[in-house]
């Protein structure tokens, strides 16, 4: 809380100005001008964040939250609803939390961003702003697999958004007879989570284990590497008995097929690499290619790579002027597109919103993302790193010698502490989100 | 939001004012905001088990990020986290940490291991972790409504000799398991994660 409003601000002012202070006039000015109004577009990781925590820097400042939802299901933890571990209830978050704070909370669609006028356009009417924050997440590209698209996703679930997605996986899983086959398509990159497809298998295996098994997972990849890999295999091993005949998961890089091309969802079959290879599953979850939210194109936020490229300093769009983009649709170089990273990211904008409507210049960031995948019971992993602005204001770059991976050496009591960090992280990212 | 004094404020706005300058490098907000993904916002964790950081000392937290950094005291995840940060950065952190209040989020505690382990605290532990654990005094750390399982997990990094102890702390530990074995530890454990305040 040693954040200062402007009234704290002018008051210090004047008694640092008294005490012989050299604040410029300038800023004095801009800091007696109007208190400022911000939309924030996207109530997940990174918009939730933006909206408390500029409230939190300067409760003068209006915040409105634009979001599709009633409530919110977190990816994070998602996979433990697939395995059974947890219900879907108990990743279901409301906005009422962010109320308490004073943003007014608005359940609306937003459609498109009228930068001359300042005004955010949505299915509920326009909202002007001073700022915009535009934190919209990913879209998928279904049209990357033939044959997949909304309709197809009921039968053939991505499930890589947290909600009835999810039930809808987690009850084919459940509806599975045992020796069934379970598919994972898991996409190029870049995309939502890296580590969340393996995890997302882990838990299967989990389940299976426990309950069905005979039954297999097939993980079939656009990649030739993934996010911890080597981590994972090892738990893989530790528990799931991969690289044995008798492994529950089998992992088919893209040099094996392994890109997924197609589906035919009435069958459940997944068509892969360049000899269309055809895999029939019992199910089959496809997550497919991502790019930006959608409200990101139509505000014309994005680049040609289908990502928003932004100030590293302040996630101001280096496209749209006093627009602000943040988590997994911006461009923030080597920060993954996770949850911690947009939390981090949620944060830095905030400071950078405040700092520009009270007319101060902008502090030098700090981000940070953690992340922890379960692999199975008492099985943690995790992943973390420190970043800072490079000299050149390009690049937001990791910390070398700091962060990496959870040692392979790690003892099990160590893996076993961290499954309660893991759940830690959760309960506090969304009780910092929405508490 | 509680009212700063004109001498925060004064502190602060001495560092705005330098931050149009020159680079201030290491604001205490900023820096102390990525912790609380994991630690809760403004330093108070929801729990299960990733400890409240709020309200210790400047010192407390300075010394333990460069004991975490140096590894010299044992971690799953900080020890890389704290290599991403220099020692001015540490310092910004405690000084935000040590303004935060702690909030103490209730958990469930066996009344009658309390109870006992209130009259071990009494015996072997308050004459340095003061107040029933309430004040972080000297880098004693608050104990006081602090999550179990990390009480449970720094206690073992302890016992197994994989963090240092305090001569003192290691003496009255020995006496305490000698006369009431893990148990007493137990009941220790359960009296500080009883305390409400």
């Amino acid at each position: 809380m040693s954040q200062i409003t402007r009234r704290d601000f002018i008051k210090a002012s004047a008694a640092s100005v008294a005490a012989g202070g050299l604040i410029g006039v300038p800023h004095i000015a801009k800091a007696a001008g109007s208190a400022g109004k911000v939309v924030v577009v996207g109530g997940g990781a990174g918009g939730a964040i933006a909206a408390k925590y500029i409230r939190m820097m300067d409760s003068s400042i209006e915040v409105t939250l634009i979001e599709k939802n009633p409530d919110y299901h977190t990816c994070f933890l998602s996979n433990e609803v697939l395995s059974g571990e947890r219900t879907l209830d108990s990743i279901r978050f409301t906005y009422e939390g962010l109320k308490g704070h004073g943003v007014k909370v608005v359940q609306a669609e937003a459609t498109g961003i009228d930068a001359d006028k300042k005004v955010v356009k949505t299915s509920a009417g326009d909202f002007p702003y001073d700022r915009a924050v535009v934190s919209p997440g990913v879209s998928l590209k279904y049209d990357t697999i033939e044959g997949y698209d909304e309709a197809a996703a009921e039968k053939v679930p991505h499930a890589w958004k947290a909600g009835s997605q999810t039930a809808i996986l987690r009850k084919q899983l459940e509806e599975m007879k045992d020796g069934g086959l379970v598919v994972i398509a898991a996409p190029p990159n870049p995309f939502r989570c890296p580590p969340g497809p393996y995890e997302r298998a882990s838990q299967i295996a989990h389940y299976l284990k426990n309950n069905k098994p005979k039954s297999k997972i097939l993980i079939m990849d656009a990649k030739g590497k993934f996010s911890k890999q080597g981590l994972f295999t090892q738990g893989w091993k530790d528990l799931y008995g991969y690289g044995t005949d008798n492994s529950i998961i089998e992992w088919r890089p893209v040099s094996e097929e392994g890109k997924a091309t197609g589906v035919n969802a009435a069958t459940r079959t997944l068509i892969s690499g360049e000899l269309d290879t055809e895999t029939k599953a019992d199910v089959l979850n496809v997550i497919p290619a991502q790019t930006a939210g959608k409200i990101a194109f139509a505000a014309g936020l994005t680049d040609d790579s289908g990502w928003c490229p932004v100030n590293k300093k302040t996630f101001e769009s280096t496209l749209v002027g006093d627009v602000h983009v943040i988590g997994d649709a911006s461009i923030a170089t080597k920060m993954p597109k996770s949850g911690y990273s947009a939390n981090s990211q949620g944060k830095v904008c905030a400071t950078a919103v405040v700092a520009a409507l009270q007319g101060k210049d902008m502090i030098t960031p700090s981000y940070v993302n953690t992340c922890y995948s379960i692999v199975g019971e008492d099985y943690g992993i995790s992943v973390a790193a420190v970043y800072r602005l490079s000299e050149d204001g390009k690049t937001i770059a990791g910390v070398k010698g700091a962060g990496g991976l959870t040692p392979t050496t790690a003892t099990a009591a160590a893996r076993k502490r961290e499954v309660t960090y893991a759940y830690s992280w959760f309960k506090n990212i969304t009780h910092d989100m929405f508490g | 939001m509680p009212h700063k004094t004109i001498g925060t404020a004064l502190l602060l706005a001495g560092g705005l004012v330098l931050s149009s300058t020159s680079a201030f490098a290491a604001d205490p907000t900023m820096l102390g905001n990525t912790c609380a993904g994991c630690h809760g916002t403004n330093g108070s964790s929801v729990g299960p088990a990733t400890p409240s950081i709020a309200g210790l000392t400047e010192d407390t937290i300075v010394e333990a990020m460069k004991a975490y950094k140096s590894g010299e005291r044992p971690s799953t995840i900080m020890g890389r986290i704290a290599k991403g940060y220099t020692d001015e950065e540490f310092k910004a952190m405690g000084q935000f940490f040590s303004k935060q209040k702690m909030v103490i989020y209730p958990q469930s505690t066996d009344a009658a291991k309390a109870k006992k382990g209130a009259k071990l605290h009494d015996k072997y532990c308050e004459k340095c972790h003061e107040d029933g654990g309430t004040v972080d005094d000297e880098g004693t750390s608050i104990l006081a409504g602090q999550w179990m399982p990390y009480l449970t997990f720094s206690m073992e990094d302890f016992n197994a000799g994989t963090r240092e102890m305090p001569k003192k702390m290691k003496r009255k530990l020995e006496k305490m398991l000698d006369k009431e074995g893990q148990a007493g530890l137990d009941s220790l454990i359960n009296f500080y994660g009883s305390q409400a305040k």
